[in-house]
Formats: C-alpha cells, structure tokens, sequence
C-alpha cells in the first residue's frame, strides 16, 4: 500500500534544540508582554487560533520532562525525575496467544533485521495538548509478520513492565496494573503504526517508554504503551487499562477527533507544547487520509 | 487580648501582602521557563492559589471559635480578597489562553461541561462578595443582607472543590485535600453553632422554669 508521507522528516533536518528554546522563549515572552499590554493583539490571536499553525518539531528537553506515564508518578514531571531507575538491557519481551513465533525473546532479537524508519509525528493527549515528535524504530506490520499471528487472531495486546522496584508510581492505586492497550490488528499492520526504540535520533529516553513502546499517531498518546514486556494476539477483544477504569471517558479506538468530545472537556482544539493559544484538532490527528478507511461504516461516535 | 493584638498588628499585615508571595513565585517560575506548558500551568497555580486562599478565608472563624481570639476574623476579608484576585486571573488565562476571547465557544463550555459550569459560578459569587466586601457597601446593603450574601462563600468553595475535582484526570488526591479541608472547617462550624444553639435551648429552658 502506498501512502503519503509528508510527516516523514529526516531527522538531520530538524533545527536544534537549543534554537528553538531561545525562539519559544522569546515569543512566550512577548506574548504575555501583549497581554499584559493591550487588548488589542488579543482579538488577533483570537483569529490566528482558529488557524492551525506549522508542525515544528517539539524542543527535546520540553518531549523529555511533560510526560504522562504514570508508573513514575502522576505529575508531569515526575517520569523525568524518576525514570532514571529503569533499566531497560537486557530487556526481555514475551510473545504470546494466537501467534507461531511465541515465548520470551531479547528485544535484540525481536527487532533484529527489520528496516528502521524515521518519522515525525504529531502527537495529541487525551488532555488536549499535543507535541511534534521525531521518532526511531520500525514498522508495527514488520514485527507482527515477523512473530506469525495465525488466522484467527484479530487483535494484538501491550503490556508494560510492572515491576514496583523500578517504577515507583506502580505503589499507588491509580490504575490497575500492569498497564495494557491493545488495536485491531488491522490498525497495527497500518503502515503509519511504529514500535520506537529511539527520538529525535537518539535512543529512546525512559520518561518515553524505552525500550520500547508504540506509536500510533491517529490515535490520543494513551494508547501509546511504553516499557513494553509482553505482546499478544487474541481472538477478542482485549481488555484496555483507561478503557476499563472509565468506559465513559476513554474508549477502546480512542481515535483523535475533534466532533467527539471527552465527556468533561472539549477535544475540538488542543495547546501545541510551546504555545499559549490553542489550535483546531484535526481529525485523525491529521491523518485521516492514511487512516479514515479503517473505520468505515463505523459509528464514530459510538466507537469513541 | 495581646494574642488578638498580635493577630491585628502582625497577622493582618501579612495577610493584606501575603498574595504578592505566590504571584512572585507563579510570574518567576513562569519567565525562568519552569513551566513546559506555561498557559496551562498559569491556569493550574492561579486556580490552586484561589481555592487555597479561599479555604484559608473560611478558616478564621473555626480558628476564632477554637482559641476565642476574635480577631482572626478581620483575616477573611483580606483572604477572601487574594482568593479573588488569583480567580480572577485564573479566569483571564482560561478566557485568553483556552478560548482566545471566542465569546460562542466560552457561552457553550458554561452552559455545557459541568466542571467549567461550576467554576464560572464560584467566580460570579467571589466576584460578588469582592465588590460588596467595603465597609461602606456592607452599611448601604445593611448587616442581615449582607451576611446572607457573603454566606455563599460556603457554596463557592464547593463548587471551586468540584471543579478542580472534575478536571484532574484520575489523580484526585489535591482535589480530595481541599475538600477534605472544607468539611473539617465546615464541621468546626457546625459543631459550635450545634452547642450554641444547645446553650441557648438550656438558657429558654431555664427561663420558663424560673
């Protein structure tokens, strides 16, 4: 399958960090210097909220210390501060359910051979803010052809490391541990689904799941699993972590889209990191020619 | 009596100054960039710094009927109004940062999402209690009038509680702090006016006996 790929951007490409800092810093200043200023630039921004602005890459340092990962804590800072105690090799995956390749295997093996890709994406939270990230790995599709899932299997499973000497978050009662997410198979053999190892070219920092977690980018960041540990296919559907504490909140797809409101906030519009207005959410993520076709003749809505 | 002096002389003072601390804080930690999300974190500290001056407001008179020192009344006003002043900011990000001034959008999220409802709703009653809270307002309205007014405090801090309760995600335990905090104070209340109330039960009992 062909598609577009206008997301792919090399990563030698992208400004450094250090460039975009200054250039952020200076803008979040003179913004809140106009609004402390004068109402007028207010009602002009108001205009440029409407309009989605470009998709510059999140700054390093800003991807690597607001993090949702709540093995680590709830805070957003807190994987940052307390990831440093993970570690991720020898790292071990265990392959298992409807599949011919099955059993544990060093993540050496598991991804040994596989074309590494190198993409940046858009990022959008549940909670309504969203990143660009460039991310390293490979494709989901090449793994999961790789392990041989059998003819029955429709849905394939994700599960984080659970494992409270590491993780100190894992010792609260916020989620039922471990942390599990799950697509239809179809969704991970799409070519856009990633299983990431490294950003911003290089390895993957332990506030963003390494060693390894996935990236699907139609789809709000939860669905993203990091730390994973075990991969498995099923003939039904699997139970997901946020979808079985709030059903109401958190669906099973949990595709961006901006019609379908989050029971207690608007999902309409969302903060790129970096800014201090908000932008329009597209649909999909902005990915909806690649992937819309997934889901049609579904009730979107419904299917949330 | 020089326990209420020094309420008076000290603890009024720095009551009077005290939000400068955390508007300081908030503004420095904002331009050192702190924050990763600096509207959101605006939003967050100015709403948090709110609802905990406003929970310090309802305080002093559960501290006046704990130590009998009166003067930890003459706290609440200048409380009350930091409570007010971090709301209102916090309504200015909300309005500026979150919505960029689009009225429709604003209209919509009052009437629609209850978080946003009963927040919008405590910021009217703060709003309403900071312009009526002059002495002078206070004699024009007249005591009883004013009093059942500014009684809404108690149903703007519920409704601040909700609203910090309905937005956190899964994590409710500074939510869970607050509201903790405002039954404790609300209790202390009722336990008191429960006695006095008993008192002056006892005191019309004797009476008619005599």
């Amino acid at each position: 399958m062909l598609i577009r790929r206008p997301d792919d951007i090399p990563t030698r490409e992208i400004t450094p960090e250090s460039a975009y800092l200054g250039r952020r810093e200076w803008l979040a200043m003179t913004g809140l210097a106009a609004v402390a200023l004068t109402p007028g630039p207010l009602l002009a921004c108001a205009d440029a909220a409407t309009v989605p602005g470009p998709d510059d890459p999140t700054p390093y340092d800003k991807a690597t210390t607001y993090n949702n990962y709540y093995e680590f804590g709830t805070g957003k800072e807190d994987p940052s501060q307390n990831a440093g105690r993970l570690k991720t090799s020898p790292w071990t995956v265990e392959v298992a359910g409807l599949a011919k390749r099955t059993g544990p295997m060093a993540i050496e093996d598991l991804l040994k051979g596989l074309p590494r890709v190198d993409r940046t994406y858009r990022m959008r939270c549940v909670e309504a803010w969203s990143m660009v990230i460039p991310w390293q790995g490979v494709q989901l599709k090449d793994l999961i052809d790789r392990l041989e899932p059998g003819a029955s299997a429709r849905f394939v499973e994700f599960t984080t490391l659970n494992d409270p000497a590491q993780m100190p978050g894992l010792r609260s009662g916020v989620l039922p541990w471990p942390y599990v997410e799950a697509l239809r198979l179809d969704e991970a053999r799409h070519p856009l689904s990633m299983m990431v190892t490294g950003m911003y070219g290089k390895p993957l920092p332990n506030q963003n799941g390494a060693p390894l977690r996935l990236i699907v980018p139609w789809k709000y960041g939860f669905k993203g699993a990091k730390a994973i540990v075990r991969i498995r296919f099923t003939e039904t559907r699997p139970a997901t972590t946020w979808n079985v504490v709030l059903p109401n909140e958190y669906g099973f797809y949990a595709n961006v889209n901006p019609a379908v409101d989050h029971p207690r906030w608007s999902q309409a519009r969302e903060r790129r990191i970096g800014d201090f207005f908000k932008r329009p959410t597209l649909p999909f993520n902005g990915y909806a020619d690649q992937v819309a076709s997934l889901y049609s003749g579904m009730d979107l809505r419904k299917n949330f | 009596m020089q326990l209420n002096g020094l309420i008076n002389k000290v603890a009024r003072p720095i009551a009077i100054v005290s939000g400068v601390v955390p508007a300081t804080v908030i503004t420095w930690r904002l331009f050192r960039g702190d924050y990763v999300n600096p509207a959101e974190a605006l939003e967050h500290a100015t709403g948090f710094t709110a609802l905990w001056y406003l929970l310090a407001s309802l305080s002093a008179t559960p501290l006046r009927y704990l130590t009998g020192l009166a003067a930890f009344t003459r706290l609440r006003k200048p409380l009350g109004l930091w409570s007010f002043g971090f709301a209102l900011i916090h309504m200015g990000c909300y309005l500026v940062f979150d919505q960029s001034l689009l009225w429709g959008e604003i209209g919509k999220d009052i009437l629609e999402r209850p978080y946003i409802t009963v927040g919008f709703s405590a910021f009217l009653i703060l709003l309403a209690l900071a312009v009526t809270s002059p002495i002078r307002v206070m004699k024009r309205m007249g005591g009883t009038r004013w009093q059942a007014l500014h009684r809404m405090v108690y149903v703007a801090a519920t409704l601040g509680v909700l609203h910090f309760l309905w937005l956190v995600k899964r994590d409710i335990t500074e939510p869970a702090i607050a509201g903790v905090t405002l039954i404790v104070l609300l209790a202390i209340r009722e336990i008191h006016s429960e006695k006095g109330r008993r008192r002056d039960a006892e005191k019309a009992l004797d009476s008619t006996s005599q």
